[in-house]
């Protein structure tokens, strides 16, 4: 093809897309001349060229949608119609030119459907405005026409009558010039194909019936404009003077070249490459210690090559404005569709990212921002009905954020129905009810990315066909990226969706599991932790699978050496937890060695590897090395799916740990006597062992085991299970200060996150009472009924010389008084329980006078901070220590007990905390004694 | 770089009567490739293994800054691989686009035969070799296997093939 050609396809794509977006800006803000200016002569420019190129059709429509903007240049009053008709043009126009590009030449077909209804367009405007004005002041047509066009055009109606005498009327004997005028139009009209000869048209008009609804089809009312287009003298004048004022525009902007985007990659890969040979030479000089001159200048080159790559990086960034050139046209035309209010609210369209990047986003964006139209925003009588505005917003917003890029599509319509989707989800069996019924609304949310998953009442052309948001999911993914929903039922939905700057070269950590090097992209690390049996940090197992307690939550441990099938040993226990948070998903992989973190230029799997979906590219080190790129997305599919859960019930777990934590215990789940399940709060527990059966000893008849160089007594957790003498022995081990109590239970289960609602007490003194625990009948156990079992030990304990500091526990859970009374009891302290402030006030005005009060500040309705105020301003318990526990010690809290005179601040699980801070304040009482 | 190493294949059968091969054994068996096929032949420094990847695939390879697949020709001819002590010898090849080293026990010299003598695979030939064999031309004292080069590299991964 002609290079002129593919020059002009080039750049009038560019401006008809500058066109499509400025048209919508028009429509809204019609008094905005830079505006239409601008568009003006873009349409201007393309005319002129396509005439130059000698490429008919495109003229003849982008001449006649030049004219009707001319219109609107000379103050016609931009209409909904008038600008869709414009926007329909330009569609034609891009499809002419899509021709042109795959063929080379215009393709076969006329135009004269959209030329006509364009031309009566931009001269029914003149036409009713001479109707109107004429009477009155005829000469003056030109100008007073657009406000009555406003008037007369919407209600669609223009009779004949008024035609008639505006046609006869104008070309009057005192507007010469018009006459002159109208020849030239009609020869140039002439000219154009499929155009109607000026006798058809009187003819036309002669015929044409009486009122001329609007809405009848334009062709026939459009011969009647047609003829009038005589009128308008101004047009022919005000093209030339435009003419130059395109080329100013043109010729003030000569900042830029075009690149062909293959001449890019090629650079980007050829700097890639530099970059390797450059790492490697850096990796020679640091095994060298001997200078020989040539350190400062490869210190130089490595700074050279880093420019380059940032600048050769640069040559591919793009605002990603780019992406959303085509959105403001697509939620116009979709309100439109769709009768609804809505506007589009783009921020950050010039934060950059890759061109790559970019081409993946461009479509799941396109998507989303349907979505937000139809299924998010309201039609405005709803809105109106819940009080909102009936103008509904769709905001675009994108930002720089570490490494990535966030973007953030947001609706201010009714929100996910929940409702809708978990009935949706039941009903395409992805999960049954009863998980559902413990499913956070989050988590339901996150089935809209479920393949074919739509609750849309109608199937409408725009969405609801179930087909996309799963693809969106996996695009984003793709190319590493995340997306997030946060939906509040009426009040709109946010999607956020974080990719990374770009995908040639990402910082990667790079570590070893078993002699072999892998990298991890840095995106997805958020920590290291070393581990080894005798650090702080070290890897439990239950049921063999590996965990991590980090905070106090427990974090899934993925041995990298097990995932590789490198090494069959199950339990490595030393190395570097690297712990990743993939989407809502956080796990930590377990590595032997981590080195350092290095710029990598990630280079595809060969396609005959490209299945392992652990890798997601492979790069060449400093130092030579081949090694592979571990895909956090990839490992974490796997630990979703090991243990035959999908990716939702993976996210689950995790879920329900984030949501509503305050309702969430951790229960250690095991198996007792004849198979039952029991459970007992993690919190409680210090340990896991196993530990030989044959270490253990029976000292007169009762069971304990040396442990940690002390005597452990065993207790069983239930009659029917007997302290193995042979085997493995599983234990629970409760420990405090330097006593500890091993529980024999016959196999550890599980350790789950689940709301705890004891359901009913049991008669047995060993049982707190049972809960349903994960869908099955768990028996909660009641530590406190062993601890008499082995009194004996913990009585030689020294803590019990406190003995006589009272106390009083208000706490609203009968459980965690149940599991904190035996405790304290047992570290010496008399306790009284209270389960309500109320409660609590009764005892205390009936006579009692606790040393402590340790109370639970979280009671209904903060009535646990008004108690506290009332104790606090009487005399006699002013300054009585009082320790408040709660679950989550947040600063706002803290702030409150301060001002409240908490004397302190537990955490509820901190069992161990608890104690030592009575036991600091039975200190300082005893110095005040 | 790409342009340079794509040669057609079939490109010396056209010009002479004599095509030319470069000479591989791998278990004492002596096979040949079409040269027009072979980019390069280089000894196996540092390999990069690849877990979880077909049998087929030995490892990854740095070749001159390019990470090209190592496929064991050992293994495709169903053969157990060697003790991988001593050098081991690599044939670079090109298949659809993509780099391979094709691993074998030794690289032997350059033969011009007449193609015109290649017989057809015997019919009692294990399948595995017959799939990768174009034919068998009689040398003096033992006889060379002709390879299919694009046969050799068309294995499936372990997901396609399920």
């Amino acid at each position: 093809m002609d290079d002129l050609l593919l020059e002009f396809l080039t750049e009038t794509n560019e401006h008809l897309e500058t066109v499509d977006v400025e048209m919508v800006r028009f429509e809204q803000d019609p008094n905005n001349q830079a505006i239409l200016s601008n568009i003006f002569r873009l349409v201007h420019t393309i005319k002129g060229t396509c005439g130059f190129l000698g490429l008919p059709r495109l003229e003849a429509l982008a001449h006649a949608a030049e004219t009707l903007m001319g219109k609107f240049r000379d103050g016609m009053p931009v209409t909904t119609e008038a600008v869709s008709l414009i926007l329909t043009t330009l569609d034609r126009i891009k499809d002419i030119l899509g021709e042109l590009e795959r063929h080379g030449v215009e393709p076969q077909g006329t135009d004269d459907d959209l030329i006509a209804s364009l031309d009566y367009m931009s001269n029914a405007s003149s036409h009713v405005q001479a109707v109107a004005d004429t009477p009155v002041q005829a000469p003056t047509v030109g100008t007073l026409v657009h406000q009555v066009l406003e008037r007369e055009l919407k209600p669609g109606e223009v009779s004949l009558d008024e035609l008639e005498r505006a046609f006869q009327e104008a070309p009057g004997p005192d507007d010469g010039n018009a006459a002159g005028t109208l020849v030239y139009q009609v020869l140039e009209r002439a000219l154009k194909p499929g155009e109607v000869s000026l006798d058809e048209l009187e003819r036309a008009f002669r015929e044409a019936p009486g009122p001329v609804p609007a809405s009848t089809p334009m062709t026939q009312a459009a011969p009647v404009v047609q003829a009038a287009a005589a009128q308008k003298p101004s047009k022919k004048d005000a093209e030339p003077s435009e003419s130059p004022e395109g080329a100013e525009g043109i010729s003030g902007k000569v900042q830029t070249i075009r690149v062909n985007v293959d001449t890019l990659e090629h650079l980007m890969t050829m700097v890639s490459e530099l970059v390797l040979t450059r790492n490697q030479l850096l990796e020679i000089a640091r095994r060298n210690a001997e200078d020989y001159g040539y350190k400062v200048p490869l210190q130089r080159l490595s700074q050279v090559t880093a420019e380059l790559q940032d600048g050769v990086m640069k040559t591919r960034m793009q605002p990603i404005g780019n992406a959303w050139q085509k959105l403001p046209r697509v939620v116009r035309d979709l309100s439109n569709e769709l009768s609804k209010h809505i506007e589009l609210i783009m921020q950050g369209a010039d934060t950059e990212l890759d061109r790559q990047v970019l081409e993946v986003i461009k479509d799941p964006l396109t998507h989303m921002v349907r979505n937000s139209a139809d299924h998010g925003i309201e039609s405005p009588a709803e809105r109106r009905a819940v009080g909102k505005s009936e103008k509904g917003i769709i905001r675009l917003n994108a930002y720089h954020e570490g490494g990535s890029i966030t973007i953030e599509i947001s609706d201010d319509g009714k929100g996910l129905n929940y409702a809708a989707i978990r009935k949706k989800a039941v009903e395409r069996a992805i999960v049954s009810e009863s998980e559902l019924e413990r499913m956070s609304d989050a988590q339901v949310a996150k089935f809209i990315f479920h393949p074919g998953f739509s609750t849309a009442a109608a199937v409408t052309s725009v969405s609801g066909r179930g087909v996309g948001m799963d693809v969106v999911k996996t695009n984003i993914e793709l190319i590493g990226g995340t997306v997030d929903i946060r939906s509040e039922q009426g009040r709109g939905t946010t999607f956020t969706i974080k990719i990374p700057l770009t995908l040639a070269i990402v910082a990667a950590l790079i570590v070893s599991s078993k002699d072999q090097r892998f990298a991890i992209p840095q995106v997805a690390v958020s920590e290291l932790v070393r581990v080894s049996p005798i650090s702080e940090h070290s890897i439990e197992r239950i049921n063999g699978t590996p965990i991590l307690r980090l905070r106090d939550r427990l974090l899934p441990i993925v041995p990298l050496s097990k995932v590789m099938r490198l090494s069959e040993s199950e339990d490595i226990n030393t190395g570097f937890v690297v712990v990743t948070q993939v989407a809502q998903q956080r796990f930590g992989i377990l590595v032997d060695g981590v080195f350092h973190t290095e710029e990598i230029v990630v280079k595809p799997m060969s396609s005959k590897l490209k299945h392992i979906q652990l890798f997601s590219g492979n790069t060449i080190l400093g130092d030579g090395a081949v090694v592979l790129i571990v895909d956090p997305n990839g490992l974490a599919r796997m630990v979703g799916s090991e243990g035959q859960s999908d990716e939702f019930q993976a996210d689950l777990a995790l879920d329900q740990a984030i949501a509503a934590a305050e309702e969430l215990t951790s229960l250690l789940v095991f198996r007792g006597g004849g198979d039952s399940l029991k459970a007992v709060p993690l919190s409680l527990v210090t340990r896991l062992e196993e530990i030989d059966a044959s270490t253990i000893e029976w000292a007169s008849g009762r069971p304990v085991v040396q442990y940690r160089g002390r005597l452990m007594p065993i207790v069983s957790c239930d009659d029917e299970l007997e302290v193995r003498r042979q085997g493995m022995q599983s234990l629970l081990v409760f420990s405090d200060g330097e006593i500890s109590m091993g529980l024999a239970v016959a196999e550890i289960v599980d350790i789950v996150e689940d709301k705890l609602d004891v359901e009913l007490l049991a008669e047995r003194s060993d049982l707190v009472g049972s809960a349903v625990v994960r869908g099955r009948t768990t028996e909660i156990v009641n530590v406190a009924h062993y601890l008499p079992l082995v009194l004996e030990t913990w009585s030689r304990s020294e803590q019990r010389a406190k003995q006589g500091n009272s106390l009083l526990l208000i706490d609203g859970s009968n459980f965690f008084r149940d599991m904190l009374v035996p405790v304290l009891k047992a570290s010496g302290y008399r306790v009284q329980t209270a389960a309500t402030a109320q409660d609590a006030a009764r005892m205390l005005s009936s006579g009692s006078q606790p040393d402590f009060i340790v109370a639970d500040l979280e009671l209904p309705g903060h009535s646990s901070f008004a108690f506290i105020a009332t104790l606090r301003a009487d005399a006699q318990y002013r300054l009585t220590p009082i320790i408040g526990m709660t679950l989550r010690p947040d600063a706002q809290l803290l702030a409150l007990a301060r001002r409240f005179k908490i004397t302190e601040v537990v955490s509820k699980v901190d069992r161990r905390g608890l104690l030592s801070a009575l036991a600091e304040l039975s200190g300082t009482l005893e110095e005040a004694a | 770089m790409k342009a340079m190493n794509t040669v057609a294949f079939d490109a010396p059968k056209l010009f002479a009567r004599e095509a030319e091969f470069i000479t591989v054994t791998v278990a004492g068996q002596l096979l040949g490739l079409p040269i027009g096929r072979v980019h390069d032949v280089f000894v196996v420094s540092e390999m990069t293994k690849v877990p979880l990847a077909q049998v087929e695939i030995a490892g990854l390879l740095n070749l001159r800054g390019r990470v090209v697949t190592a496929v064991s020709l050992r293994s495709r001819l169903g053969l157990q691989d060697g003790d991988s002590t001593g050098r081991r010898m690599a044939v670079g090849l090109e298949y659809q686009g993509e780099a391979y080293g094709l691993l074998v026990d030794e690289v032997g010299e350059v033969l011009k035969l007449n193609p015109d003598e290649m017989q057809p695979n015997p019919v009692h030939m294990d399948r595995r070799w017959v799939n990768l064999s174009q034919g068998v031309h009689q040398l003096q004292g033992q006889l060379m296997i002709v390879l299919d080069v694009d046969a050799v590299l068309a294995f499936v991964s372990e997901r396609e093939a399920a």
